[in-house]
């Protein structure tokens, strides 16, 4: 049975009081905000709950914003769904946009191993405890994030113009 | 292809006379052997291009080969990136000579649509390797592919290596050189 | 006789006689430049002998920074390049933005664009199955289902030509509905290709699936459990072919799909284990039998009326947040679009399928003999454009 989000919200609230900061429903999706450091405590529960059972992530992704209070700020965002239940959900942790740490999903679910990669690659996010965290997408030696609205296109690279 | 595109002096009855420049040339245009190299969505219309329905093979350059070392022609089908370029550029050296380059699609020409704001995107196949024929089009279709492979067999006519002196390099006209000493 | 004999003398698993041979691990770089990796993906496996003992994937060759030209592009100047991540399947990709857009927007396509929207996405679906399965034959060694599929898929590609006048990349959906109603005798051909495809699909079925060679070197390959599928965030043929019956069509119906009649195919281990990769293979055939029938139901009820809503020429995109889903061939493509107020998205995020699918290749390889590793990777059937994006 498909669960609404204000049931599974409630039910976060009840069980992390601490963890989970709040529920945003007014803004397009619901998502619930969580605090990094218990994110994998939240994941695991919501995959292993009887009811909810999350056995699929669907991604991890990160929005940068710059303007953000307190100097800036980097949202690290999960969706979730269940495949035998039929619902979704979004959790979101805020991290600050100087030192961006998180810990990794990948424990829980080996699909976050490339996703968390990209997130790395593209925004500059650090996952720890994360087995492999390199870019994936640019390589290795390619300077700064290219996600990160402050970003600026490179002059060249390998020696070859880029403008 | 036949032997009747080959220019032939008239000679006794059974015996064709003509240059080794034209039989190399006759050769080598009715005999191109590709590399199979897709990058993005021009390699699907490369594929489509090999395909039964429009069939390079009747132009004689429908061998794909799968090593550069076999290969003399390289279709570079798609957007070029950053981290790619190395490698076309080695892929480029571990051909042998005499080879050709056609540069399939805008994103190979000069970036395409990722000209502006595509970081990552090297603009233009031509900051690696030189290039003999450029090919516009996103994607181009099969045929216009099947014509940048006939305009390349009317530029690999021209190349005359004796009487030129050595091969040109891809992307300078061959027989360049004799050109100026005259 | 006596060749027979000696060959029984051989004890196979026997330690002793290799007791002494000095064995060493050996790097092999598979790609970016390899005709069975379907575009620019690069192994590095370390072998055994013919075993492979670890594999890692390098992706990244044809990174394009689509994501970052979604956040510059206004919501409308994005549809073209929605074209080109999965390119074999540019008609659900034009979908899956444009829907989401929708969403972010609050706009709603009218009726007969649905069921068009369905057509030619459907129509799509085959012809991108189309080339998994003859490229998948081009990978095991054989030739001839690759000729016959881009056959079939030529007529597939002169139909969407008719409609927009581009064989690969079509910019056809757009937000709000469809760019203009169908051409002439449209309908009449899509008709025409159903039955025709139908009856080839037999031949297809008799050439590839049940061949010998092929199902010796697919069954029982590659095998990922039901439960692995999911924690790898596998979507599309591959997680059914894992036996999980999910398709977002069904649990999440979008456009007409609630309307119309159809099956999920999932793979049962016919040919060797459940999740294997003839059982991945096998998902994508049943499905396009599955398409055609879709295809059928639509034209038959095909309502008249617009075939685009009222958008305004400058689109903005509120301060919402939205993600939506599509089943893709090759999975759930998912758009994660945050407005901020402005003519473009915030951010912009695209949930490729073949990025999501490839994630466990390296684990997949492991313990398979590197003649496997082909067979898995074309299983798979990525799409390299979508996986690097």
């Amino acid at each position: 049975m498909a669960m609404e989000f204000p049931v599974i919200a409630k039910l976060l609230e009840g069980r992390f009081p601490e963890a989970v900061k709040g529920a945003v429903t007014d803004k397009g999706d619901p998502w619930i905000e969580a605090a990094a450091d218990s994110v994998p405590e939240v994941l695991e529960f919501l995959k292993e709950e009887e009811g909810l059972k999350f056995d699929l992530l669907l991604m991890v992704t990160g929005v940068d914003r710059p303007d953000a209070e307190g100097g800036g700020s980097i949202e690290v965002v999960y969706h979730l769904l269940s495949t035998t239940e039929g619902h979704e959900l979004v959790l979101k942790a805020v991290l600050p946009r100087e030192n961006p740490v998180c810990p990794s999903a990948v424990p829980i679910y080996p699909a976050a191993l490339w996703h968390e990669r990209e997130t790395f690659d593209l925004l500059g996010v650090e996952f720890t405890g994360h087995p492999d965290l390199r870019r994936i997408l640019c390589p290795e030696d390619w300077v700064g994030h290219p996600l990160r609205k402050d970003y600026e296109y490179p002059e060249e690279y390998g020696g070859i113009s880029a403008k | 292809m036949g032997p009747q595109n080959l220019p032939v002096q008239p000679a006794a009855p059974g015996v064709l006379l003509t240059t080794l420049d034209e039989a190399l040339d006759w050769a080598r245009r009715g005999s191109i052997w590709p590399m199979t190299f897709g990058l993005a969505c021009c390699a699907i219309e490369m594929m489509c291009a090999g395909a039964p329905h429009f069939d390079l093979d009747r132009y004689g350059a429908g061998a794909f080969r799968p090593s550069p070392r076999q290969a003399d022609l390289m279709i570079v089908a798609g957007t070029v990136t950053f981290k790619m370029a190395p490698v076309i550029k080695r892929l480029y050296e571990q051909v042998p000579d005499p080879k050709w380059v056609i540069a399939m699609g805008a994103c190979a020409c000069r970036g395409g649509p990722y000209y502006r704001h595509g970081y990552h995107v090297v603009k233009g196949v031509d900051r690696i390797v030189p290039v003999d024929v450029y090919l516009p089009g996103c994607p181009p279709r099969p045929e216009a592919l099947l014509d940048a492979v006939m305009a390349l067999q009317a530029k690999m006519d021209r190349m005359k290596t004796f009487s030129a002196g050595k091969p040109g390099p891809a992307g300078e006209p061959a027989g360049a050189g004799k050109e100026k000493e005259a | 006789m006596s060749a027979m004999e000696g060959m029984e003398k051989i004890d196979p698993g026997g330690t002793e006689a290799v007791a002494d041979v000095r064995t060493q691990e050996m790097f092999i770089n598979m790609g970016p430049q390899h005709p069975s990796t379907h575009g620019v993906l690069r192994v590095l496996l370390t072998a055994d002998g013919e075993v492979i003992s670890s594999a890692k994937p390098y992706v990244g060759y044809i990174h394009r920074c689509a994501e970052k030209i979604g956040e510059t592009l206004t919501l409308e100047q994005f549809t073209p390049y929605t074209d080109r991540y999965d390119y074999l399947s540019a008609m659900n990709n034009n979908l899956g933005y444009c829907m989401a857009v929708e969403k972010l927007c609050g706009i709603e396509a009218p009726e007969r664009a649905q069921y068009i929207r369905v057509i030619v996405a459907e129509l799509n679906r085959i012809a991108s199955h189309l080339v998994a399965f003859g490229t998948y034959g081009l990978d095991l060694g054989a030739f001839t289902p690759f000729c016959y599929a881009f056959r079939d898929r030529e007529w597939i590609l002169s139909l969407f030509e008719r409609l927009c006048g581009a064989r690969l990349t079509y910019n056809y959906v757009c937000i709000g509905g469809v760019r203009h109603d169908l051409p002439e005798g449209f309908l009449e051909g899509t008709r025409n290709f159903c039955d025709h495809m139908e009856k080839t699909w037999k031949e297809y079925d008799t050439l590839l699936s049940r061949n010998a060679i092929f199902v010796r070197r697919t069954a029982g390959i590659g095998v990922v459990s039901a439960e692995e599928a999911r924690a790898w965030g596998f979507t599309g043929p591959c997680l059914r072919g894992s036996g999980v019956a999910y398709d977002v069509r069904r649990a999440r119906p979008y456009l007409v799909y609630d309307k119309l009649d159809f099956d999920i195919p999932v793979g049962r281990g016919e040919a060797g284990v459940q999740g294997d990769c003839w059982d991945r293979y096998y998902v994508r055939m049943l499905e396009i039998l599955e398409s055609i029938k879709i295809v059928r139901q639509c034209l038959d009820v095909l309502p008249g009326g617009d075939v685009k809503a009222k958008v305004s020429k400058a689109l903005k995109a509120p301060e919402k947040e939205v993600y939506l889903g599509v089943e893709n061939p090759r999975g759930e493509l998912g758009h994660y679009i945050v407005g901020g107020g402005g003519k473009n998205a915030y951010r912009m995020r695209i949930r490729g399928p073949s990025f999501a699918n490839l994630t466990i290749l390296g684990k997949l390889l492991e313990g398979a003999m590197i003649a496997d590793a082909v067979a898995i990777i074309g299983s798979l059937d990525i799409v390299l454009g979508e996986v690097d994006r």
